[in-house]
């Protein structure tokens, strides 16, 4: 979230798979769109089929780079080497498309004399505190805001980066100084250039390992693609995420895209592939601890969280959209704690918990591990299979009071008790373990009503077909009949600590013999309505900060606007963008920042390129889209000294959450790591760092490092390769969705490894044979799949190799195998908390591993003896 | 009734196996099998009684068109959903004693469940290695062209499920024409091995399965040359004839001598 | 009705046809009359519940029971196209391994045990009750903290956004817990 999130103001992907046919050129980096979307890359085959050039940049050849134009190999870990180099090939020969540059994008602000840059400090931006590992970023800001001086940091909060747009030093940033020639040495424009004078072609080839004749040719390939008649689109998914860098990749994506004019443009973008059916959704309105729905943040103890008019001041902007951050959150406590929430009490405001550090699946589970957890709930993931370092996390559950787990099958997360390989290798004995486990069958998709949020931000309903075979219930049922339980506890004991639970509006209408809770309510309450009447309202644009509205989730407002009317159940899509079909957030707007697709003066860029434009009989912005705009905010509007919010923000500003109403280039504030993107090597790594080589890593990252989660050194003799873990097209994540059904776990049956003809020879694997894979955490046999679509690369003058592990397999369902996240390190990304899954050093050796408890031996001989 | 056809499309088939399993899932035909072959992405290994449709998966060090991929040599990956080919002159119905495979009107060869006795001299007489027999049933199962569906007018499953249209259904000379078109429009961008594989001038007499391919058939198991095995009917009658006269002859022979 | 009888012999047929006994004449009652399994079925609109593309599903059902599931033509999104996961959502809930009775294992015990659906719901409430009564903390250094890191919650990324909502309002804005996570880390 928080690299679109800081460079755009929101989220989520800007565009959708089926404008790829609009595209001119596709990047694909960081993603296997063909294997992981097939569905979704019909539109990139349609694109290539109609001229569009399709590149796709990977350690391996899959079967997106079968079907691409131009195929890269890249060092895994290299990415923003790569990225870097394509900006400064940008840069260099001054192919930005600078009418947009200059007006959109935040290129012109002048920076402060006192930041630094990584350039200047080896390694780090100013503000780098060493000894707590982390940044005072007030040095990012820009100079010379309307009171002349520098740009006042209002508070620094800590870096949960998936609140609003990531979190960190907040500022008023409007009516800064500008150069809109770019010519100031302190411009970000000049700054941008002298941060990627580096990343040359040489440099990419020598790092990345793309020759410079491959990597020129995709330069000038993508980089054509800009400009008032061409746009073009860059594709990701995890291979860039799941680095400890991850957002910083997504950042470089963006800079590139600003750079080019591509934002907010029919064909250009950038699409975030997500990897399950509501994972978007699943931030959006979040199951995750540092957010409330619409990325408000969680109240920080000690930071924000003293009373709501603290937490407000503390989040709200003056400029831009989250001017309105009151009324989300006042409208969000209304929707939860109803009629009990009153202007004395804050609307509930002291009910909501406090988050106090790093409550994340990564940071629990190690705390679960020292047995600081009681209970657990599972619901739809399979963290014995999934998790980093799966074998910390098996052990972990053992050290659980209680369990519930609710699926569709037994999955390895339920029975870790009676056959994970801890069991077998006499780690853990069942009769050893006191978790009390609770496995409860789950409803599948068409056995009730919902929806889900997809990849391109569109809220679809899935209609109920059948009721759930036997004691199978939604998660609804479950989460509200265990809600109506407590709330009868509750009620029977009025203290403080239960007021919170005794007010939470919990009053769903029940439906059929099974008693399920009403879904379209729910849906309802996140859509928002007004307290006296219960009228649902229209959009977010009628929440107030009065006690007057109530709305689970602003960004959603507007999905069901009339008891009748679901427009996530909608269903006549009008046209390429599926106008008609589903419900896009916001306010159904299917490309985002799509002001930017029309000139500063409200014009098309071009005809073959219109998407929005101002319509000046009408004096309103129109169009192929819902304007992502205000609807009649003139492009010439100059907004009136002291405006507050919208009203701040010019007509030429398309990127409307911003305080300033660009699209950042710079990101003055909201990440944890930089404000630009620079270039570390992975936790891991076989190189050493070709910039800065007193700064390895990224510096901010967390590594967890304790005897159960180890890392090899960079480089290290034990573990030469490079693996990197990825999905197959034939199984879905941890498999619980695919290894347990005949039809897809006969496509790909067995645990393998990808492996290159040349590193096969070098330590005599045949194809078909068995290997063992080590890494400090875990041993692993996989089959060895010798094949030429591996290279091994010539980095820095040294052959390396990178290995393939896919992730399907378990010790349960119709074909199992070894976990590859028995290898993987837990660490933490600093923004997001992401593991890195990406580029991490392995050993491989011909033959099985040894079984049983000898296993673990080897693994210890192994890291032991050398 | 229109007769109906395949037209597979490597060019932009990705390899999804879509059609595998949408085809399991339609006819409600077990899995084949969990074995691991390591042969690229293909563990079912070949068209037979349990799977209808099978996705080769080949890695040849060979250009792509214009396509820029290997490092130092040429390198491809192409993916093609193999089928049965609905021979015009079908080896398996022709073999079929019991009257089991029939023609149906929409030109496609169907073998009835319900009639065949499993005795298996359809699987030897298919030139393409298509047809087998399950051994839980005991009984030969091919391809249905989803008959049932196309009874209503609907697609098969396998065409209806592909992402990228690699499979492509219709009546057979608007895809024989659309092969066409295709073979060119390739040739143009630079993928001069190009050609529709669709043997009209064997005795199988043309197929209802055709495919675009890149390269010669023998690298995707299709025969260049195939052949129903009915052909050689007559010659072995002539010489059975023929032999018999001989035999005649030597044995009148022996008595006037 | 002897006409019928006769005309439904493949002699006959042949002989009217004048096929050569390998076309129509050939074929048996049930291939005569084959349809599509789904033809009189009632049909729900969804959506794939793998990857995040979302493409349409049509899911056809009869008397309560599913009968086929396959891709929604008028999609803008798939355009009626499924991959091999989506193409195996029948599969996907109705494959012998799926769960429909709630397991239990006590704490120790080697093995599972059955448990009545409510009696594991009692059970479960009574769990959370007992966690958070002795875990919860209402204030440290004099501020709100109205908190408990003693209870964990992992997923969502599957599930409906309706069930999202619940949990996140149960789990944090109800019962204080904290440690809520997902598949979704960025």
């Amino acid at each position: 979230m928080p690299g679109l999130g800081t460079s755009f103001g929101r989220g989520g992907a800007t565009t959708a798979p089926s404008d790829l046919l609009n595209s001119d050129a596709i990047l694909i980096m960081g993603s296997n769109m063909a294997e992981n979307h097939p569905v979704g890359f019909q539109w990139v085959v349609e694109a290539r089929e109609r001229g569009t050039q399709v590149i796709h940049v990977d350690p391996r050849f899959s079967r997106t780079s079968a079907m691409a134009n131009i195929w890269a190999p890249l060092r895994s870990g290299s990415d923003i080497l790569f990225l870097g180099g394509l900006i400064h090939y940008v840069l260099e020969n001054g192919k930005d498309f600078r009418e947009y540059v200059i007006h959109y994008t935040n290129a012109s602000f002048i920076l402060p004399e006192d930041f630094k840059d990584t350039e200047d400090l080896g390694g780090v931006f100013s503000g780098w505190d060493a000894k707590n590992k982390k940044y005072d970023a007030s040095s990012w800001l820009y100079e010379g805001c309307a009171e002349g001086g520098k740009a006042v940091a209002r508070h620094n909060a800590p870096h949960s980066g998936h609140c609003k747009y990531g979190a960190g030093t907040a500022a008023d940033l409007i009516d800064c100084k500008r150069d809109l020639t770019l010519d100031h040495p302190r411009c970000v424009y000049q700054v941008l250039k002298r941060h990627f004078a580096r990343y040359t072609p040489e440099l990419v080839e020598r790092f990345c390992g793309v020759s410079q004749e491959r990597f020129l040719k995709i330069a000038d390939t993508f980089c054509s693609a800009s400009g008032p008649e061409k746009t073009g689109a860059i594709c990701y998914a995890l291979g860039w995420t799941q680095q400890s860098k991850g957002p910083q990749i997504i950042r470089a994506a963006a800079i590139l895209q600003l750079l080019l004019g591509n934002m907010g443009r029919p064909g250009g973008g950038i699409l975030a592939l997500r990897g399950h059916a509501s994972i978007q959704g699943s931030t959006d309105i979040p199951t995750l601890y540092d957010i409330l729905p619409g990325y408000l943040p969680m109240p920080n103890l000690g930071l924000d969280s003293q009373s709501l008019a603290d937490y407000v001041a503390k989040h709200r902007d003056k400029t831009g959209w989250w001017w309105n951050f009151d009324k989300y959150i006042v409208s969000l406590l209304k929707a939860y704690y109803g009629e009990a929430g009153s202007r004395e009490n804050e609307w509930g405001f002291n009910w909501l918990p406090r988050v106090i550090g790093d409550h994340s699946h990564q940071g629990y589970f190690l705390e679960m591990l020292d047995g600081k957890i009681e209970g657990l709930f599972v619901m739809g993931q399979n963290p014995a299979v999934a998790g980093p370092n799966s074998r910390v996390e098996r052990k972990a559950l053992a050290k659980l009071k209680w369990l519930v787990v609710r699926d569709l099958v037994e999955l390895e997360t339920a029975s870790f008790w009676q056959d994970s390989p801890e069991v077998e290798r006499g780690e853990l004995k069942p009769e050893e373990i006191g978790t009390e486990v609770f496995l409860l069958p789950a409803a599948g998709h068409a056995e009730k009503d919902g929806c889900f949020t997809n990849t391109q931000r569109l809220l679809q309903w899935h209609q109920k077909a059948v009721d759930p075979p036997g004691d199978a219930r939604s998660e609804t049922w479950f989460m509200y009949h265990l809600g109506r339980r407590l709330k009868e506890k509750a009620k029977q004991d009025p203290r403080p600590r239960n007021a919170g639970l005794n007010a939470l509006t919990w009053d769903y209408s029940l439906e059929g013999k099974l008693q399920e809770p009403s879904v379209e309510e729910i849906l309802q309450e996140i859509n928002g309505y007004t307290v006296a009447d219960r009228r649902l309202v229209s959009g977010f644009g009628e929440l107030k900060a009065d006690g007057s509205t109530a709305c689970g989730c602003w960004i959603y407002s507007g999905v069901f606007p009339r008891p009748d009317e679901n427009r996530a159940n909608q269903r006549c899509s009008r046209d390429l963008l599926g106008h008609g079909w589903g419900f896009a957030w916001p306010a159904d707007r299917r490309i985002l920042y799509n002001r930017a697709s029309a000139r500063p003066d409200g014009r098309p860029w071009s005809e073959r390129k219109k998407l929005v434009w101002w319509d000046e009989n009408k004096k309103e912005w129109t169009g192929l889209d819902v304007p992502d705009f205000t609807r009649t905010k003139a492009p010439d509007y100059q907004p009136p000294n002291n405006a507050c919010g919208d009203d701040a923000l010019a007509g030429d500003k398309p990127f409307i959450l911003h305080p300033d109403g660009t699209g950042w280039i710079w990101a003055p504030k909201g990440l944890a790591d930089g404000p630009l993107p620079t270039h570390y090597e992975s936790l891991e790594s076989p190189v050493c760092n070709p910039l800065y080589p007193g700064q390895q890593s990224n510096p901010a990252a967390l590594k967890e490092e304790r005897s159960e989660n180890q890392y090899a050194s960079s480089p290290d003799e034990r573990f030469p390769y490079v693996m990197s873990t990825y999905r197959l097209t034939e199984h879905h994540t941890s498999g619980a969705m695919s290894r347990m059904l005949p039809h897809l776990a006969e496509l790909q049956p067995e645990f393998f490894c990808e492996i290159s003809p040349e590193l096969a020879a070098e330590r005599g694997v045949e194809n078909g044979g068995w290997v063992t894979i080590m890494t400090p955490r875990g041993i692993v046999e996989a089959r060895a799949l010798v094949t030429p679509r591996m290279w091994p690369l010539l980095i820095n003058g040294k052959m390396v190799h990178q290995i393939g592990v896919p992730y399907h397999w378990g010790y349960r369902g119709l074909v199992k195998g070894d976990s590859a996240n028995d290898l993987v390190a837990i660490s933490e990304e600093p923004n997001v908390r992401i593991m890195e899954a990406k580029g991490i050093l392995c050993n491989l050796s011909p033959g099985r591993r040894a079984q049983g408890k000898a296993a673990l031996d080897e693994l210890n001989f192994f890291l032991g003896g050398s | 009734m229109p007769i109906s056809a395949f037209l597979t499309d490597p060019s932009v088939c990705i390899g999804c196996k879509a059609c595998e399993v949408a085809c399991k899932e339609w006819n409600q035909i077990p899995d084949d099998g969990f074995e691991w072959y390591g042969q690229s992405y293909d563990n079912t290994h070949a068209l037979g009684a349990s799977t209808w449709r099978h996705v080769l998966f080949l890695e040849q060090k060979q250009p792509m068109g214009s396509q820029l991929a290997g490092t130092d040599e040429p390198f491809r990956w192409q993916f093609l959903s193999d089928v049965c080919k609905h021979c015009a002159n079908a080896g398996c119905l022709e073999a079929c004693p019991t009257g089991a495979i029939v023609r149906t009107e929409i030109g496609s060869v169907y073998v009835q469940p319900d009639v065949c006795n499993g005795c298996g001299y359809c699987i030897v007489s298919c030139p393409f290695g298509v047809i087998d027999r399950r051994s839980t049933e005991g009984l030969a199962f091919k391809c249905t062209f989803c008959y049932d569906r196309q009874a209503a007018g609907l697609m098969p499953a396998c065409a209806k499920a592909c992402p990228t249209q690699s499979i492509q259904f219709g009546e057979i000379n608007d895809l024989r024409q659309r092969a066409k078109t295709r073979v060119e429009q390739l040739q143009q961008r630079g993928y001069e091995d190009a050609q529709v594989y669709d043997p009209q001038q064997t005795s199988v007499g043309g197929i209802h399965a055709f495919f675009v391919i890149l390269g010669k058939p023998e690298e995707y198991n299709f025969p260049p040359a195939p052949q129903v095995p009915t052909i050689h009917l007559k010659t072995a009658w002539t010489y059975a004839l023929a032999s018999a006269a001989a035999l005649l002859l030597v044995v009148c022979g022996a008595f006037f001598l | 009705m002897l006409k019928d009888t006769l005309t439904r012999w493949p002699f006959i047929r042949q002989i009217l046809s004048g096929g050569d006994g390998t076309g129509v004449e050939a074929m048996s009652a049930r291939t005569r009359n084959l349809r599509p399994r789904h033809e009189s079925a009632e049909v729900a609109r969804s959506v794939c519940p793998y990857c995040a593309v979302g493409c349409g599903q049509l899911v056809y059902h009869k008397n309560g029971k599913l009968i086929s599931i396959e891709g929604d033509p008028a999609s803008f999104i798939s355009r009626g196209r499924l991959c091999p996961k989506g193409s195996d959502s029948f599969e996907l809930l109705t494959h012998a391994n799926r769960e429909t009775r709630v397991k239990y294992r006590r704490p120790y015990s080697t093995k599972w045990a059955e448990l009545d659906l409510e009696t594991a719901m009692d059970m479960i409430a009574a769990r959370v009750w007992d966690t958070r009564e002795r875990t919860l903390i209402e204030e440290r250094n004099g501020e709100v903290l109205m908190h408990t890191t003693a209870m964990a919650h992992l997923g969502g990324a599957t599930l409906d956004n309706e069930e999202n909502y619940l949990i996140k309002k149960l789990f944090a804005a109800g019962l204080g817990m904290v440690c809520i996570s997902n598949q979704a880390r960025i």
